[in-house]
């Protein structure tokens, strides 16, 4: 089922056209790389598809299903331009972000419950008495957050402030923080960025559980070619803002302008 | 001719702030700090004036220089013991380390000078007269100086070495200090030069309002503040641009509408351009990266 | 491992409930039978307030992360709205108090909504800034009013609060305060200190959070003003200004920004302090500025930094400290 349509979409800074004529179809439960040079785009579009940056021209649309659980027709298409940043995750698309941005001083358990913050659901007056709901929703949320955690092999470090976790468990944590809002659609930003081969392996399994759990797409910006070309079905590869080539990986391989734009240049390096 | 009058008053005011507000946006530029003690060195600098000239019976010129001498030593000797050792810390404390800076200049003000005000004697006596009407030599002399000030401020951190190192410092200390600058003395120096201006303001602000009290700086340096913001902080010009607007709104408000007033409409004026533009007339945002 | 005496979360709110009791209690008693004089009693009545002004502003500025500098201004509302509502109502004391408390809060709360709105798309030295001007104008236009007698100030407000009351109030603050900060709510606007950008892209509304979170703790101000105004009886504009703000400042960051027993213990000593000097009173204030400075200078983040303070937690902590020390002196026997 598709979750995520995305047509002709563009912005420009200044002068300079960062992105320009993307588009991009994603199913339930795929996984797609985005891949390119330094500089050709890639977060801008993250930050145009979660609208931290207005799109100047463009669609997104996305389609609204409820994954874990309850009903999985489609109920609508939305389309989620002119949406704050947190109406858009509200929506289903969750991502992380290159320069790990956690919530240093709490715990990691409630990294995890703050994502969850939507599902949970009592008025501030409740809180102020806590009234019983406060004590139902609050253990619900407890235990949905500690069985996110298991999933990523963190239940252990929860009490643990996320600003003192080494760096590959804050690179995990941050992805069970977009877990937690429940999306459609996953964007990961350079997740592999600083593990060693191990926890690149390790990370791989995890992925791949999570789409097979929860049947979300995800979308991954990766410079960890054996990474990208291990784990996504589709790969997109970008420069100076446009699409210039995609297909499965061992097409994007052989393609001679993806050599040449980029694998050429990785070569000189 | 009444319109004239208001004006000139108001931007015999502004210039004052003006002064002042360059004080407050050099060091914000410099390191982040709203110096709540800047306005407090006016009144240092109004009362060493007062008691060279009232107590010590020094000639005018004498006691002027040795203020702006005294209150630039002594904007470096805050800095260096009460603020370098919060450079790395939370901005936050630094805040609060200027408020207690400021209560602190305040309250031994009161105990060496007592809380009642003091006459301060009026450096530049006299008046002229402007077609029917009287201006004060002391109105003429502050915006001269101010504006003489101000040019060569403007002169020293754009053409200057010194002045260039103060920008390097506010755009980024690392990058400054790796190409040898040395952070340390920009940083005092700017102290120094900001709470001299403050001097100067303090003497050409008593010249027209006669009394001194170990209070007079909050208020006065709360304004010039408030010109620094208005004009874009961090910005020479935009202090400038902002003091003679609060100055002469200020003076009309007094004028036409109420002298009570006054305060509330130069704090109305600051919170319509924060709201119209966040970063002051003249200042530049910064976007975050995401 | 350890053996724990307040581990449920019911033992902890039984110990907690009594431990407020006996203080309740005790504190009646002292000011019904005259057991302490009448400046003790007004000390302790200014500590009452300091500590819901320190703990109602560390919501915004502790746990949100803002920097507002106009708290002083909300405190004013919330006093002259209650003063006038007394003034203005005949009820019995014991009804007429507390609505005239509600009427300061939810006055303030609203003025708090109203200048968050756009004060709050403000960040740091600016939302500073932008709040300490709609503070000053807030001062100025009491100060030319005719209803809240000018700068003459509003006289005659009937004299409600004591100590048991400002007591009652500080409890309700500092339970209302706390519970707030540990739900989904609370975490919302820790998460928006944290980083306002993930908060935003976990589904966090952070304008929405910014506001309720700055109008909470406007509200409580506001609390303050009201016990504030029936108990000196007499409201002077001037009273509210910049110098008030920077007060309450002080004490939050003194005790550590975000840390609960931090503004109690803090807003507790900066009010005791001047009065402790009172000896010499020319210097006191020298002190107080000096003691500001020097904790400042030495520790950055606060006497408390963060830390978060349970009685059962502290109380079980001692006693394993006592255990561990006599095990210990049981060893060295052997």
């Amino acid at each position: 089922m598709r979750v995520l349509d995305v047509h002709n979409l563009g912005i420009g800074f200044g002068g300079l056209q960062a992105v320009d004529d993307f588009n991009l179809q994603v199913e339930s439960g795929e996984i797609v790389g985005l891949i390119g040079p330094n500089g050709a785009g890639k977060t801008t579009i993250f930050n145009l598809l979660t609208n931290v940056y207005k799109p100047s021209r463009g669609s997104i649309k996305l389609t609204d299903v409820s994954i874990l659980g309850k009903c999985s027709i489609p109920i609508s298409d939305m389309n989620t331009l002119g949406k704050t940043p947190h109406e858009v995750a509200r929506s289903g698309i969750a991502r992380t972000f290159q320069n790990i941005r956690l919530f240093k001083n709490m715990s990691v358990l409630d990294n995890v419950k703050v994502a969850l913050h939507n599902g949970m659901n009592y008025s501030i007056f409740e809180a102020f008495f806590r009234l019983p709901r406060y004590w139902r929703e609050e253990k619900r949320a407890t235990s949905t957050a500690l069985s996110l955690l298991d999933v990523f092999d963190m239940r252990s470090m929860a009490d643990v402030p996320a600003g003192s976790l080494p760096y590959g468990a804050q690179r995990r944590l941050e992805i069970a923080r977009a877990m937690a809002t429940n999306p459609n659609v996953l964007l990961l930003d350079e997740p592999a960025a600083g593990m060693n081969p191990s926890e690149t392996a390790e990370l791989l399994r995890t992925l791949r559980d999570i789409r097979d759990r929860f049947g979300v797409a995800i979308i991954l910006i990766e410079h960890d070619m054996s990474l990208v070309m291990n784990i996504c079905e589709r790969i997109l590869v970008l420069n100076y803002g446009l699409i210039i080539a995609q297909g499965t990986p061992e097409e994007v391989r052989d393609n001679p302008v993806v050599i040449e734009a980029y694998l050429g240049q990785q070569r000189g390096e | 001719m009444t319109v004239l009058l208001q004006l000139i008053n108001g931007v015999q005011v502004g210039a004052i702030y003006a002064l002042v507000a360059l004080g407050y946006s050099m060091v914000y530029g410099i390191i982040k700090l709203i110096n709540f003690a800047h306005g407090d060195i006016i009144m240092v600098g109004a009362y060493v004036v007062w008691f060279l000239m009232a107590r010590l019976l020094f000639p005018a010129w004498a006691a002027v220089i040795l203020a702006i001498a005294f209150c630039a030593c002594l904007g470096m000797a805050i800095e260096k013991i009460a603020y370098k050792p919060l450079r790395n810390s939370p901005r936050i404390s630094l805040l609060i380390t200027a408020i207690g800076i400021s209560f602190l200049l305040q309250n031994l003000a009161q105990v060496i000078f007592t809380a009642n005000p003091r006459m301060f004697t009026n450096v530049f006596p006299g008046s002229i007269r402007l077609g029917g009407s009287t201006l004060s030599v002391a109105t003429l002399v502050t915006i001269v100086v101010s504006v003489l000030l101000m040019a060569g401020l403007s002169f020293l951190v754009n053409r200057t070495k010194i002045g260039r190192a103060m920008r390097a410092v506010s755009e980024d200390k690392a990058t400054a200090e790796l190409m040898g600058i040395n952070v340390n003395n920009t940083i005092s120096f700017t102290f120094a030069l900001g709470s001299g201006l403050a001097a100067v303001a303090a003497v050409l602000y008593c010249c027209s309002y006669s009394q001194i009290n170990p209070t007079m700086g909050s208020m006065l340096g709360l304004k010039a503040f408030v010109a620094a913001v208005l004009g874009g902080i961090g910005s020479i010009p935009g202090a400038m641009v902002g003091g003679f607007i609060i100055g002469i709104a200020e003076s009309f408000t007094k004028g036409y509408i109420s002298s009570k007033l006054a305060d509330a409409v130069v704090f109305g004026i600051l919170i319509l351009v924060l709201l119209i533009k966040p970063v002051g007339i003249l200042g530049r945002g910064k976007r975050e990266k995401v | 491992m350890q053996r724990r005496l307040f581990k449920t979360t019911g033992s902890r709110y039984a110990l907690n409930f009594v431990a407020v009791l006996i203080t309740f209690v005790a504190l009646t008693l002292v000011s019904r039978f005259d057991l302490m004089n009448r400046y003790t009693l007004d000390i302790l009545v200014q500590i009452g307030f300091n500590i819901i002004l320190a703990v109602s502003l560390n919501l915004a500025a502790g746990f949100l992360g803002q920097l507002p500098l106009g708290h002083a201004g909300f405190m004013s509302v919330g006093a002259y709205a209650a003063a006038l509502f007394s003034k203005g109502v005949d009820l019995p004391v014991a009804l007429e108090f507390p609505l005239a408390v509600l009427v300061g809060a939810l006055t303030a709360f609203v003025f708090g909504v109203i200048i968050g709105l756009p004060a709050l798309r403000l960040h740091g030295d600016y939302l500073a800034i932008i709040t300490l001007g709609f503070s000053e104008i807030i001062r100025v236009v009491i100060q030319n009013l005719e209803f809240t007698g000018g700068a003459m100030g509003l006289r005659s407000i009937p004299k409600y609060s004591d100590v048991p009351w400002t007591l009652f109030w500080v409890i309700v603050t500092i339970f209302l305060i706390n519970n707030l900060i540990r739900s989904r709510h609370g975490r919302a606007i820790l998460s928006i200190r944290e980083d306002e950008i993930a908060s935003e892209a976990s589904g966090i509304s952070t304008t929405y959070y910014k506001v309720v979170a700055f109008a909470i703790s406007a509200a409580f101000a506001g609390v303050a003003g009201a016990l504030y105004a029936h108990y000196l009886r007499i409201l002077d504009p001037a009273q509210f200004g910049f110098t008030k703000s920077a007060e309450i400042l002080v004490m939050v960051v003194l005790g550590g920004m975000g840390s609960l027993i931090g503004s109690v213990i803090s807003a507790s000593v900066l009010t005791l302090l001047p009065e402790l000097l009172r000896g010499f009173s020319e210097y006191r204030m020298i002190v107080y500025a000096l003691v500001l400075i020097l904790v400042m200078i030495f520790k950055p983040s606060g006497l408390f930094g963060r830390y978060d303070f349970s009685l059962g937690g502290t109380i079980d902590s001692f006693f394993a400290g006592i255990r561990k020390k006599l095990l210990g002196k049981g060893k060295e026997g052997r």
